[in-house]
């Protein structure tokens, strides 16, 4: 297929305008293109990177590559999470040599002109794209939550694309960036579910966890949360649950996602009638949540909180619940500046810190070694940790609530809510 | 035989084929330094992908597959060729960035219902594969 190119991006290509660094971006772009069968490009308005995180020498030399030949990008682009927390460094356990190229990767990215956020809740440390915007982001809960929440436009950008498009400003027009590909095709019916547990924080990484298995290649309609009216955090939640179990990169949600004001907008030129609709039951759900545990009996060697990053209402949260009572157990949240500076504002952070929390900030503990080393379960209230930690850490997760998950910490073994559930 | 499909990064290569039989991830599933299977269980566990005509008819997981498939070009152990049977772009744009970084090609073809087994010899030309002698076949003089 033709590649249909402006002059200024021909231009580009051919080196009449621009650096070399540049230059390779836009052969990597339109090398995209071309794989992905679209027919042009798409001007982007703002990036957001997930290849700050080291996965091996290659990709350092690339990005040291675009960044010695004077790429620089060309809109707004934040950075995902680095192997480093560059404001404690003894907190990663990795060899010297690793830790060297993992800092200069990240490095590699501030060069060109990243803003160096390295969180991966972008859209609360404020990149929040308008509806109808055309991004180019990676992170799959960042990708999720963009076209989820905010009605903004972008496809999965992984690994060296997405730098390629911020220095281009450019996009393969392919996908999630076009009206037809985001209608939704498989409807998630949860009106049959009890309005009190659609009002509990822990129902939506479930439900996430869910939605991702159930959709496939589809794009999932959910409805009947209209009533509950979920929060950003809970959001979130869902958003991250979806795109750990399954590819899910858009989820419409009736009354909250921008083009989901009911069902029939959602699925668009497709009559809603056609589509599978699936009824959640609480057998499912609840099916659900005993499938994000592994870990069997009473033993807590740590809890992990944050992924996504978590926000700064999150993070009081936790303070409530402990009520000045300490951990017994290590409790890790894992966030970005956006969150720690505004904490220490409010001496939240300190109160946090004399209570046993550690915060982990720039990166997250399922994407490099923190966890304690002789430990073999870590307790989450994230879909997302607990759907990679065995994976990554070699850690059995155990799913709960945040309340759960505190008072667990606090008492040093499990502490289920049964009210929760019942 | 030859069988006819679509180029996506262009370029000749020659081998000896290895089908994954069933969807695997990169990431996860191939070790960057040694190119073998990794993934518990998958029919080709313990075997090398270096130097293969490498037929993968589903990808699947993590976009820091790319990575992977381009740490295995930088160490000169990739594949020779990917021969895939649906379109996705996780894989392919590692080889595309091992192309402009000049470490190594691999070219890239897609094509539907590749008939080719592990062990058959393959030449691939652009978006021309051909079979110059199945798996089972007598090695000639």
């Amino acid at each position: 297929m033709t590649i249909h190119l402006t002059p200024y991006e021909n231009a580009v290509l051919k080196g009449e305008t621009g650096n070399t660094g540049t230059r390779m971006a836009m052969e990597i772009v339109v090398g995209a293109a071309r794989i992905l069968g679209a027919d042009a490009l798409l001007p982007v308005v703002s990036a957001h990177i997930d290849g700050c995180l080291y996965h091996g020498d290659s990709g350092v030399l690339y990005c040291e590559k675009l960044a010695a030949d004077g790429a620089k990008v060309s809109v707004p682009s934040t950075t995902n999470v680095g192997a480093l927390n560059l404001l404690k460094p003894e907190q990663v356990r990795i060899p010297p040599d690793r830790r060297r190229m993992a800092f200069r990767l990240m490095e590699a990215h501030r060069r060109m002109g990243c803003r160096p956020s390295w969180t991966c809740a972008p859209y609360q440390a404020g990149a929040r794209p308008t509806r109808g915007a055309q991004i180019a982001w990676g992170e799959s809960n960042a990708v999720a939550f963009a076209n989820t929440v905010l009605g903004a436009r972008t496809n999965r950008y992984g690994d060296f694309l997405d730098i390629a498009c911020a220095i281009t400003g450019r996009a393969p027009l392919y996908g999630l960036h076009k009206d037809e590909n985001r209608f939704g095709t498989l409807i998630l019916d949860v009106s049959g579910l009890d309005m009190r547990l659609l009002r509990e924080d822990v129902f939506y990484p479930v439900l996430g966890a869910l939605v991702g298995r159930l959709a496939g290649q589809c794009v999932p309609v959910i409805t009947g949360l209209e009533q509950s009216a979920p929060q950003e955090d809970q959001l979130k939640a869902l958003c991250a649950g979806a795109a750990s179990t399954g590819a899910a990169a858009l989820i419409h949600i009736t009354g909250i996602t921008p083009e989901a004001p009911d069902i029939e907008t959602a699925t668009g030129t497709i009559p809603a009638q056609t589509l599978e609709t699936i009824r959640i039951t609480p057998q499912m759900i609840a099916a659900t949540r005993d499938s994000l545990s592994l870990a069997s009996g009473d033993t807590i060697d740590s809890v992990a909180l944050g992924s996504p990053h978590f926000s700064v209402d999150e993070c009081r949260a936790v303070l409530r619940i402990l009520d000045g009572r300490a951990t017994a157990v290590p409790v890790f949240i894992c966030t970005g500046r956006h969150v720690m500076d505004a904490l220490a504002q409010s001496k939240c952070d300190t109160q946090l810190s004399r209570l046993g929390i550690e915060f982990v900030v720039d990166t997250c503990v399922v994407v490099t070694p923190i966890l304690p080393e002789n430990g073999k379960t870590m307790m989450t209230n994230s879909a997302k940790f607990a759907h990679y930690t065995k994976g990554n850490t070699g850690h059995d997760p155990v799913f709960g609530s945040l309340k759960e998950c505190i008072e667990s910490a606090v008492a040093g073994r499990l502490i289920r809510d049964e009210a929760l559930w019942s | 035989m030859v069988i006819k499909g679509e180029s996506l990064i262009g370029g000749q290569a020659h081998g000896t084929a290895l089908r994954l039989d069933a969807p695997i991830s990169f990431w996860g599933g191939v070790n960057p330094q040694t190119s073998a299977v990794t993934l518990a269980g998958h029919p080709q566990e313990g075997m090398k992908i270096s130097g293969k005509m490498l037929i993968i008819d589903r990808l699947i997981g993590s976009s820091s597959s790319s990575a992977v498939m381009l740490e295995l070009l930088y160490n000169g152990i990739g594949p020779a060729a990917l021969i895939i049977g649906t379109k996705d772009a996780i894989l392919p744009v590692g080889a595309l960035v091992a192309q402009q970084m000049q470490w190594s090609l691999c070219p890239v073809i897609i094509a539907e219902g590749i008939p080719f087994q592990s062990g058959d010899k393959l030449t691939l030309n652009d978006n021309k594969l051909t079979r110059i002698r199945t798996a089972d076949a007598p090695r000639e003089q």
